[in-house]
């Protein structure tokens, strides 16, 4: 019996809404924090707004939340401010500095915890993973509905949230990459920073009850580390981000409530699958990301390395044209000249063949009129480097063969003229070979 | 060195080994759940037979984690120098799946998913998978590794508590308490469990004895290291290999989440008692495994609190007494000893005053004529400033230290020793003057201030290698200062002398 | 078969691989597929302190720590004394730049020169007096014998710089590698320095180092290597340290050079 026959629009229903909710809100404030290289102290102030959790409880007698904020945020502040004089006075590593700082605040907000837990209904395992599962059923009345009091709270965060993006999206672009210009500009980067954290406790506080302490981390982090790995502009970063947040949470309650029912297994944790669904993603976008993308970067260095050989046959069959016009090699001997393996060798000929630059006469090949154009480009880069390097960075002519060899594979057409008026316009190369002029003559 | 650490150690285990074999077998306290809130007050009964170690279990616990504390200090110290300490922390929370996996794994094939080996094997293998994915994700894509440490922490650590959602709905996972592992449970290590523990512990403790001088370097100087033939990366491996051991074992009393606390808290404390590395280590080994008895002790007596809480509490207790009063880095010390610079200051500032006071009054020539000269406080007012109180304090402590004497609370002379002691201070200022209008083309106006400024926190080794360069110069071996005033001959020949190092 | 006639750049040395310090041949290192020093190549002769120079970003501590193996490169072969670095390192001291280290490290001067000795101590063996008296030696070599036992932290630039200095020399190299060992030194601890390496070549060492300051070249150095991404020119100091050579070196006519290199590494990307 799947679970989703047990969906119940009314509960899970609300649940998605607070995960959707909590994800967007995590996810705003997380792409600066990826960006300013600070995910770990995000990490940090999570922890360590555990004491001021639990105080506000013990105080307030109740889980309203306004002294939980309050709380929250005196908390975090603190935690930025020990790391710092820790690490004036200990002169260690700032990471071994958060470190000290936040797992001793987290100890105590767990012992507080555990006290407090004595007058308020508080489940010190909700600390981990939140309660998410309870949303639908703390409600308050509003305008005659009855929306759960976590989906008012989270809702006012995300609009906070999303005002100080917009409102201060200059200045936290300017301030993540560039904090002493920013700071000449007129606005204080330190500012920023400081709010920046309060948010980021604010909205851990705020986290708190749907997906725990521990868990909102995830929501920070991944998807907008995802979104880095897949766009390179910071408004379409956080555009995605929030995206990939809402899909995070929406797979991870769906998930939460069938997988373990293929096992024949009640339904798990919510947050926990959110954050499995969130780390899915990233890996799927730092495998598969258009441009940087492990494997296609692997792939896009396979095809360079391919698209040179192809270059190299043609140019090395110009010259064997210039040299000896009689013969028409065939693949083994451009194989042994050019120190390539059979596989890529064949296949590349093969291309070349398809694509008109080379024909093929039984396994002997010879260029074609297109082939000799290009052939003629590439030979003309060559030779105008060589020409170069001997002329202007005084290289020797035995040497320079192969750096003109590499160079001549990236050199365009206005690189090329560039490189032909420096070397005034000559016509004949280093070893007395004719430069291949830029159009053809005839 | 050596030999006294392995001396330490024994001396650390022996006495818990002789009240350990002598067992008995006192009732072991039942544990409910974590969420079993109530907190009685213990009697005064409980807090003896605690701290008496008379309670078998509590033996055995207390055994347990003060190894536990030992192994952590030791190899927490090289972590914190290679500036791993947040990988440690990404590490542990990586453990979760693997704990809750092997648990599932045992249970099916029929063995006991409880028993503790196995889920540190579990707990291993998770939490080497996520360095690796750490390690991954730093190297390959374009993310940083803080990006990459809170990916894989989160993560991992969300999946594991997905998979303990499952387990808790096992028949026999209900009753695992594998929670326990998170937050950290002391009383249900049993002695094989403290065994394990010890024996690890002490393992990893013998390699990084063994590697001592290897891994210092590591972590001090990788470069110097590679270019030496060090094989870095494996250093570096074994190194993460001990963090991973030390981790694992103490995921049963300390918890996966305050875990790192353990490992980075006793060497931060021990820091500042020390400038050694060496005592650095020794210091973080006694402070953790105070904070693995101490912890555990408390935790026994308050058995509804969470046990890792209450050690990381204990650490950073002894972390904020450390901070606070180490000798020779902490803050009072540090307070203490600028105190102290600044009356040094202002006393030789009282001092160069009185003499030239006398000095530009043509009163030095004469021994008696100098030392028996009054000079009215108001006069040294107008040349620093000072207001008159702290002017006052000034005085009262160089009456004191018997280099002046005051006469109807408004004038002060010089005695013998003040002057001698005054002497020497001009003498230094105007060498100072010197260089800086020499050397350094700084204006004669501007000299005053800025030899004021560098010649209270000068070595005597500077000072030496100063004379030799001016003095050396001078015609007659008698300093000019720019404001044309004479010292005594005999005393720099005397000073230099004694000060001169040969060559 | 050795000529050791006084030679000139235009000449080379007929000595035995075993009796060249350093020699070097087509050396590219790259980083991201964009070269940093390309096609290097270079002998030294024995008994010479050897400049290198060149501009910032020329590739002088990229050339050292490849020699070394501590970057990988792309092409080319190093030998020391006529054998690869991994099988002479013995034979070599290493002076690294101060900013490579954290010196707020918990350990004095004194340790850090022993640490030149950790490899000849070998695997898990405990340092003994022995060799904190060679360590000490080192340190009353360089003249800072009384700041043995001071933190690291505290000891002045030229101070750290000269530690360096002595946990090369303590390993009785014949061949010494410096990064930048006068950058920002006092006046003394220069001399201190100059003194040594005089010291070091009168026993027949020779010495590679990195500097930065052009007018003191001719004064500290007889052989020079002129550096920028690829070797401008090398040999003596007198005949190769001139005014065409340094315009060369720095003159900044290689804007096309780098601008095809920066175009390879966007082509690469956007394939």
């Amino acid at each position: 019996m799947s679970g989703l026959e047990q969906w119940n629009w009314y509960l899970d229903g609300w649940i998605i809404v607070a995960g959707i909710l909590c994800a967007i809100s995590s996810a705003l404030l997380g792409n600066f924090l990826v960006l300013r290289k600070m995910s770990m102290l995000g990490d940090a102030i999570t922890h360590a707004i555990l004491p001021g959790l639990a105080a506000a409880f013990m105080i307030s007698d109740s889980r309203s939340s306004l002294p939980m904020f309050l709380g929250a945020v005196i908390a975090g502040i603190l935690t930025a401010l020990f790391t710092e004089w820790i690490r004036g006075f200990g002169k260690v590593d700032e990471g071994a500095a958060m470190g000290v700082v936040f797992t001793s605040l987290f100890a105590l907000g767990l012992v507080m915890i555990v006290q407090a837990a004595d007058h308020v209904d508080l489940d010190p395992g909700c600390v981990l993973y939140g309660a998410i599962e309870l949303t639908p059923l703390d409600t308050i009345l509003i305008a005659g509905w009855e929306i759960p009091r976590v989906v008012v709270v989270l809702s006012i965060v995300l609009l906070i949230n999303l005002s100080f993006v917009i409102f201060f999206l200059k200045e936290l672009k300017l301030s993540s990459f560039d904090p002493a210009l920013a700071t000449t500009t007129g606005f204080n980067a330190t500012i920023i920073h400081y709010a920046l954290m309060t948010l980021v406790a604010i909205t851990a506080v705020a986290s708190f009850e749907t997906v725990g302490n521990i868990l909102v981390v995830a929501m920070f982090i991944v998807p907008p580390a995802a979104a880095y790995m897949l766009t390179d502009r910071l408004g379409t970063m956080i555009v995605i981000s929030a995206i990939l947040g809402t899909v995070a949470a929406v797979t991870g309650h769906i998930s939460a409530i069938t997988i373990p029912h293929w096992f024949g297994y009640g339904s798990t944790s919510t947050a926990g699958m959110m954050a499995v669904a969130a780390g899915l993603l990233f890996l799927v976008a730092a495998l598969f990301a258009p441009r940087h993308g492990i494997v296609v970067v692997f792939i896009r260095r396979l095809i360079l390395t391919w698209k040179i050989l192809a270059e190299d046959i043609i140019a090395l069959m110009y010259r064997i044209e210039e040299r000896n016009p009689q013969l028409k090699p065939d693949a083994t001997y451009l194989r042994e000249i050019l120190f390539s393996h059979s596989v890529p060798t064949s296949l590349t000929l093969r291309y070349l063949t398809k694509h008109g630059q080379l024909s093929d006469a039984n396994g002997n090949y010879e260029l074609t009129e297109t082939g000799r154009d290009h052939a003629r480009q590439l030979v003309r880069s060559h030779r105008l480097w060589e020409h170069y390097l001997v002329e202007h960075a005084g290289m020797s002519a035995e040497n320079i063969h192969k750096q003109a060899e590499k160079l001549e594979h990236f050199t365009d057409r206005q690189l090329r003229e560039k490189l032909n008026e420096d070397t005034l316009a000559t016509d004949q190369d280093p070893h007395g070979r004719p430069i291949p002029p830029e159009e053809k003559t005839n | 060195m050596r030999p006294f650490v392995l001396v330490l150690l024994f001396a650390m285990f022996w006495p818990e080994c002789m009240i350990f074999a002598a067992s008995d077998h006192s009732e072991v306290q039942s544990q409910s759940s974590i969420t079993d809130r109530r907190i009685d007050i213990p009697e005064w009964n409980d807090w003896k037979r605690v701290f008496l170690l008379e309670d078998y279990n509590t033996r055995i616990v207390v055994f347990g984690t003060t190894l536990l504390g030992m192994a952590a200090g030791m190899i927490g110290s090289f972590a914190l120098l290679r500036k791993r300490a947040l990988m440690g922390d990404a590490l542990s929370h990586a453990t979760l799946p693997g704990i809750a996996i092997a648990f599932i794994i045992a249970t099916g094939l029929g063995l006991d998913g409880k028993a503790l080996p196995v889920l540190l094997v579990g707990a291993a293998v998770s939490g080497l998978l996520g360095v690796a994915t750490i390690l991954l994700i730093r190297n390959m894509t374009r993310l940083k590794e803080d990006a990459a440490l809170g990916i894989v922490l989160s993560v991992f650590f969300g999946a594991g508590i997905a998979l303990l959602g499952i387990v808790q709905q096992m028949k026999t996972g209900h009753a695992a308490g594998l929670e326990s592992f998170i937050y950290g449970k002391t009383a249900s290590m049993v002695a094989s469990d403290a065994w394990l523990i010890g024996c690890a512990g002490l393992s990893c403790m013998l390699i990084s004895i063994l590697l001592n001088k290897e891994l210092t370097l590591l972590c001090f100087d990788e470069g110097f290291s590679v270019s030496r033939g060090f094989p870095v990366v494996l250093l570096d491996m074994t190194l993460m290999g001990l963090v991973v051991v030390v981790t694992i074992i103490g995921l049963q009393a300390v918890g996966l989440i305050l875990m790192i606390s353990l490992l980075v808290i006793p060497p931060l404390a021990a820091r500042f008692w020390t400038e050694k590395i060496v005592n650095m280590t020794m210091v973080a080994i006694i402070l953790g495994a105070l904070s693995g008895m101490i912890g555990s002790a408390m935790s026994a007596i308050f058995p509804n609190l969470p046990s890792g809480a209450m050690i990381v509490l204990v650490a950073t207790a002894m972390f904020l007494f450390s901070m606070i009063f180490g000798i020779p880095r902490g803050i009072l010390i540090r307070k203490l000893r600028r105190y102290e610079l600044n009356r040094k200051v202002n006393r030789q500032h009282l001092l160069r005053g009185l003499y030239e006071f006398l000095e530009a009054r043509g009163r030095l020539k004469e021994k008696q004529s100098s030392e028996s000269t009054f000079v009215p406080l108001s006069k040294l007012l107008q040349m620093r400033s000072w207001s008159p109180a702290k002017l006052k304090k000034i005085v009262k402590r160089a009456q004191q230290e018997q280099l002046v004497v005051t006469l109807q609370e408004d004038q002060i002379r010089l005695t013998k020793a003040g002057l001698l002691e005054a002497t020497r201070i001009v003498r230094e200022h105007r060498l100072w003057e010197l260089y800086l209008i020499t050397y350094a083309d700084v204006a004669p106006s501007k000299v005053d201030q800025d030899a004021d400024a560098i010649e209270h926190v000068l070595e005597p080794e500077v000072i030496a290698e100063l004379e030799s360069l001016l003095v050396q110069q001078s015609t007659e071996g008698v300093l000019q200062s720019p404001h044309t005033i004479e010292i005594h001959q005999e005393e720099i020949k005397a000073r230099h002398s004694s000060r001169r190092r040969s060559t | 078969m050795n000529t050791k006639e006084n030679p000139t750049s235009s000449q080379q040395i007929e000595l035995s691989p075993e009796e060249t310090p350093v020699s070097v041949y087509d050396l590219t290192v790259a980083y991201h597929r964009k070269p940093v020093i390309w096609d290097v190549s270079f002998e030294i002769p024995p008994g010479k302190l050897v400049g290198i120079v060149g501009p910032n970003g020329a590739g002088k501590s990229t050339l050292i720590k490849a020699i070394m193996g501590l970057i990988p490169k792309a092409s080319g072969r190093v030998q020391i004394f006529g054998k690869p670095y991994q099988k002479n390192r013995h034979r070599v001291g290493y002076v690294p730049q101060r900013e490579s280290v954290d010196w707020d490290f918990p350990v004095d001067a004194l340790d850090v020169v022993t640490m030149g000795l950790y490899k000849e101590i070998g695997w898990c063996l405990p340092v003994r007096k022995k060799h904190r008296a060679r360590a000490m030696e080192a340190l009353e070599r360089v003249g800072i014998a009384d700041y043995a036992h001071r933190q690291i932290s505290q000891l002045s630039g030229g101070q750290q710089q000269r530690t360096f200095l002595a946990r090369a020399l303590v390993q009785n190299a014949d061949l010494y590698l410096m990064d930048e060992p006068f950058a920002a030194v006092d006046a003394a601890t220069e001399k201190a320095i100059v003194q040594i390496l005089q010291e070091m070549k009168q026993a027949g060492k020779t010495a590679l180092v990195i500097h930065h300051d052009l007018q003191t070249v001719p004064e500290y150095f007889d052989y020079v290597i002129l550096l920028n991404m690829r070797v401008i020119d090398h040999g003596l100091t007198e005949d190769v340290f001139t005014p065409e050579n340094l315009q060369k070196t720095y003159g900044g006519r290689l804007t096309l050079l780098e601008e095809a290199t920066e175009t390879m590494r966007r082509r690469e990307q956007s394939l």
